[in-house]
C-alpha cells in the first residue's frame, strides 16, 4: 500500500519534474556556460567573465536596468493603486450578477492577444488616433496632439496588461475577510481610513505582495509593450537582451543580460517579502 | 528455428528499406525554405509543387533571424536559406553554418552573369561558393515630395523642415546610409575596425543631434506604411519597394535614390549546413530563376531578380516606378554591399543602443 502510493507520487511528480529539468534547469545552465564564453577571434571563445565587466563598465547598460527596474516598481504602485478600490468594490460592495459582471469585464481584455491590445491602444494614442480626434473636434487643442512614443503611454501600456493579474489575488483575499469584523470595527468608533489601515490593509497583504511580485515580474519581463508604445526614447532592458541575441549575434553577452535581470527580479522580490513582512509559503500558498 | 533465423534478416532488411524509403520520400517531398515575405508568393509555390510533386513549407524572416535560428540548431531545420549575399561569408566564418554549393547543379544560364560572379565571389569561403543571386533592390528614402522635396539625402532627415515628422531604422543601413551622407566611406574602413569604428563614432553622433527631430525608429515594414499613410511621416529611410507600394495609393509619396547613392542589396540563395532535400533546393533554385517565374516573384515582392530576361515579363506600371526612381546615374551610383566581416556588428551594436538610450 506504502510502495504503491510512493509509485503514484512518483508517477504524479514526473510531468513536473521533466518539465522543471528540461525546460527551465538545463537551459538555465546552458544560458550560464554561454554567458561565462568570451569570443577572443573568429570562433573561437574562452572562459571569462568579460561579459558580466562589459555589463558593469558600460553605463548605458546600468542605467538601462536601473530605468527598467525603477518603471517597473512604478508601473507596480500604479497598478495597485487603481486595483485595489476596483477589488474592493468587486468584492465587498457589488452582489450577485453585477459582481460577476465586473469580475468578467476586467478579463475580457484578455480575451484577445497582448499584440492586438496594444495595437488598440496605438490606435488611440496616435497623432491621427481617437483621442487626438477627439481633443480637436471638442475644441480644446488647434492642431493634432501626439501621446504616443512617450514614457506615459508606456506605463498606461504596462498598467493596463497587469490588472487583471492584480485584480484577481485581491478579489480572493478580500472575499475572505468577514464584513462582520469590519462592522466591528465601525461599532468600535472606527472611522473609514482607520479600518482600511488597521483591518482591511493587513487582512489583504498576502493578495498585495502576491499580486505585486507578479506585476513587476510580468512588467520587467514585458518585451512588447515597451518596444511599441515607448517608441524611440524608451529602452527597455528586454529590447537590449533581445538586440544582443537577435541583431548582434552576440549570445554571450546576451545571456549575460539575461542572468542579470534574473538576479535583479530576485533580489527584488526578496526585498518586497521582507519588508513586507511576508513569506513566500504565505503569499503564493 | 531454422526457417526463423533465415526469414530473420530478410523481414528486417525489408522493413529497414521500407523505413529508408519512406525516409527519404517524406524529405524528398518537402522543401523548408528559410525567406522574406514575397519571395515565395503562393502562386509559385502551387506552381512548383503541381511540377515536382515536392511541397514547399515557407517561413518568412529576415537577415538577422535568418543567422539566429540556423546558428541556434548549428544550421538545421531548414532546407535552403535566402539571406543577404554581404551576410554570409562572415556567419559561415564564425558559425559554419552553411554548406557549399554545387555549381553544376544550378543553370548558370538563368542568371545575369555579372551578378552571379558578383555574388560568388563575396561569398567565397576558404575557396568555397556558398551563395547565388536571387532578388536585389536598394534602400534609399521614401518622400512625401508634395511636403518633403527638399528631402535629397540621409543628412537631409535631419533638417528644420521636417522635424518631427521623419523617420528611420536603428538598424545598421541607416549608420553606413548617413556615413555615405556625411561624406565618409565606410565600406572602406571594413578592414580595419579601429578605422570602422571611427566612422561609426562619428554616424553616432550626427544620429544622437538629430534624434529630437525623430518621430519614432520603426521596426517593421508594415509600421512604416502606417506612419507614412496617415502622414505623421513625411519622410524615411526604407526600401525602394515600400515606397513603390505606396506610390501606387498616393502618388506624392515615393521612393527617392539618395545623392550619395542608393544602398544595393542582393538576396541570395544559401544551403543550411544540415539540408535534408538539397536535391529540392536546386529544383526550386532552376525553377524560380526561370524568367517567366522570376516575373511573378518581382511581381509579388515588388524587387527585380537576377533572372535573365525576367524584366520582359513584369509589368509596365512597376518598370515605370523604377525608371523614375532610378535615372541610369542613380543605378551608377548604388552602393553594393560588401561582405560583413565578422566582428563588426558589435561596434554597430554598441553604437545603435546608445543612440537610442540618448536623449
Amino acid at each position: 500500500m506504502r510502495a504503491q502510493s510512493r509509485l503514484g507520487l512518483f508517477l504524479l511528480l514526473t510531468p513536473l519534474l521533466l518539465w522543471l529539468t528540461l525546460l527551465i534547469v538545463i537551459p538555465h545552465i546552458d544560458m550560464l556556460l554561454v554567458s561565462l564564453r568570451e569570443r577572443v577571434g573568429v570562433g573561437e571563445y574562452r572562459t571569462s567573465l568579460a561579459n558580466y565587466l562589459t555589463f558593469l563598465t558600460e553605463p548605458l547598460y546600468l542605467w538601462t536596468f536601473l530605468r527598467t527596474a525603477l518603471m517597473s516598481v512604478l508601473a507596480t504602485a500604479l497598478t495597485l493603486l487603481i486595483a485595489f478600490p476596483v477589488s474592493y468594490y468587486i468584492a465587498k460592495i457589488a452582489k450577485g450578477r453585477v459582481q460577476s459582471a465586473l469580475f468578467l469585464l476586467c478579463l475580457v481584455p484578455f480575451w484577445v492577444s497582448e499584440l492586438v491590445r496594444t495595437f488598440g491602444w496605438m490606435i488611440l494614442l496616435r497623432e491621427t488616433g481617437v483621442f487626438s480626434g477627439l481633443l480637436q473636434w471638442a475644441g480644446l487643442v488647434d492642431g493634432p496632439v501626439e501621446m504616443l512614443y512617450n514614457d506615459v503611454a508606456m506605463m498606461v501600456g504596462l498598467v493596463y496588461t497587469s490588472m487583471l493579474f492584480m485584480v484577481v489575488p485581491l478579489v480572493t483575499t478580500l472575499e475572505s475577510l468577514d464584513d462582520s469584523v469590519i462592522e466591528a470595527g465601525y461599532d468600535l468608533g472606527g472611522s473609514g481610513p482607520s479600518i482600511l489601515r488597521e483591518i482591511v490593509i493587513p487582512h489583504a497583504m498576502p493578495g498585495i505582495v502576491s499580486g505585486c511580485i507578479v506585476v513587476f515580474m510580468l512588467s520587467l519581463g514585458n518585451y512588447l509593450t515597451p518596444t511599441m508604445l515607448g517608441g524611440k526614447e524608451s529602452l527597455w532592458f528586454t529590447e537590449l537582451i533581445y538586440s544582443q541575441f537577435i541583431v548582434r549575434f552576440n549570445w554571450e553577452l546576451g545571456a549575460a543580460f539575461g542572468f542579470m535581470l534574473l538576479l535583479l527580479s530576485s533580489v527584488i522580490v526578496w526585498a518586497v517579502l521582507r519588508l513586507t513582512g511576508q513569506t513566500l509559503e504565505k503569499t503564493m500558498g | 528455428m531454422k526457417l526463423f533465423t533465415l526469414k530473420m534478416p530478410l523481414v528486417l532488411s525489408a522493413a529497414i528499406a521500407t523505413a529508408a524509403g519512406l525516409a527519404d520520400a517524406a524529405s524528398a517531398e518537402t522543401l523548408r525554405l528559410l525567406t522574406w515575405g514575397g519571395y515565395a508568393p503562393e502562386n509559385v509555390v502551387a506552381m512548383f509543387e503541381k511540377e515536382t510533386g515536392i511541397t514547399v513549407e515557407v517561413t518568412k524572416s529576415n537577415n538577422e533571424e535568418m543567422i539566429a535560428k540556423l546558428r541556434a540548431t548549428g544550421g538545421g531545420g531548414f532546407d535552403l536559406a535566402q539571406p543577404s549575399q554581404d551576410r554570409i561569408a562572415g556567419p559561415q566564418e564564425e558559425f559554419g553554418i552553411y554548406k557549399p554549393i554545387d555549381l553544376s547543379k544550378i543553370d548558370a544560364s538563368l542568371f545575369i552573369p555579372s551578378m552571379l560572379e558578383a555574388t560568388k565571389a563575396n561569398t567565397t569561403v576558404g575557396g568555397e561558393v556558398y551563395g547565388v543571386p536571387h532578388v536585389w533592390g536598394t534602400s534609399g528614402l521614401v518622400v512625401d515630395t508634395a511636403k518633403a522635396g527638399m528631402v535629397r539625402d540621409y543628412t537631409d532627415l535631419c533638417g528644420d523642415a521636417v522635424a518631427g515628422k521623419v523617420s528611420y531604422r536603428l538598424k545598421r543601413p541607416t549608420l553606413i546610409g548617413f556615413a555615405f551622407a556625411m561624406g565618409l566611406d565606410p565600406f572602406a574602413a571594413y578592414g580595419d575596425e579601429a578605422a570602422y569604428k571611427q566612422v561609426i563614432d562619428q554616424v553616432e553622433a550626427k544620429l544622437i543631434a538629430c534624434k529630437p527631430g525623430v518621430k519614432t525608429y520603426w521596426g517593421g515594414g508594415d509600421e512604416l506604411m502606417g506612419l507614412m499613410r496617415s502622414g505623421e511621416v513625411v519622410a524615411s529611410m526604407a526600401w525602394d519597394t515600400g515606397g513603390w507600394k505606396l506610390n501606387a495609393d498616393n502618388p506624392d509619396i515615393t521612393f527617392v535614390a539618395p545623392a550619395s547613392g542608393a544602398l544595393g542589396w542582393i538576396d541570395t540563395f544559401a544551403l543550411p549546413k544540415k539540408t535534408k532535400a538539397e536535391d529540392a533546393a536546386y529544383q526550386w533554385i532552376n525553377f524560380v530563376m526561370r524568367p517567366d517565374i522570376a516575373a511573378m516573384i518581382t511581381e509579388a515582392a515588388g524587387n527585380f531578380t537576377a533572372s535573365k530576361g525576367a524584366d520582359e515579363f513584369v509589368s509596365a506600371e512597376l518598370k515605370a516606378r523604377y525608371q523614375a526612381s532610378f535615372p541610369p546615374e542613380a543605378v551608377d551610383n548604388i552602393k553594393w554591399y560588401p561582405p560583413v566581416p565578422a566582428g563588426l556588428e558589435v561596434i554597430e551594436g554598441a553604437a545603435l543602443d546608445r543612440v537610442k538610450a540618448a536623449n
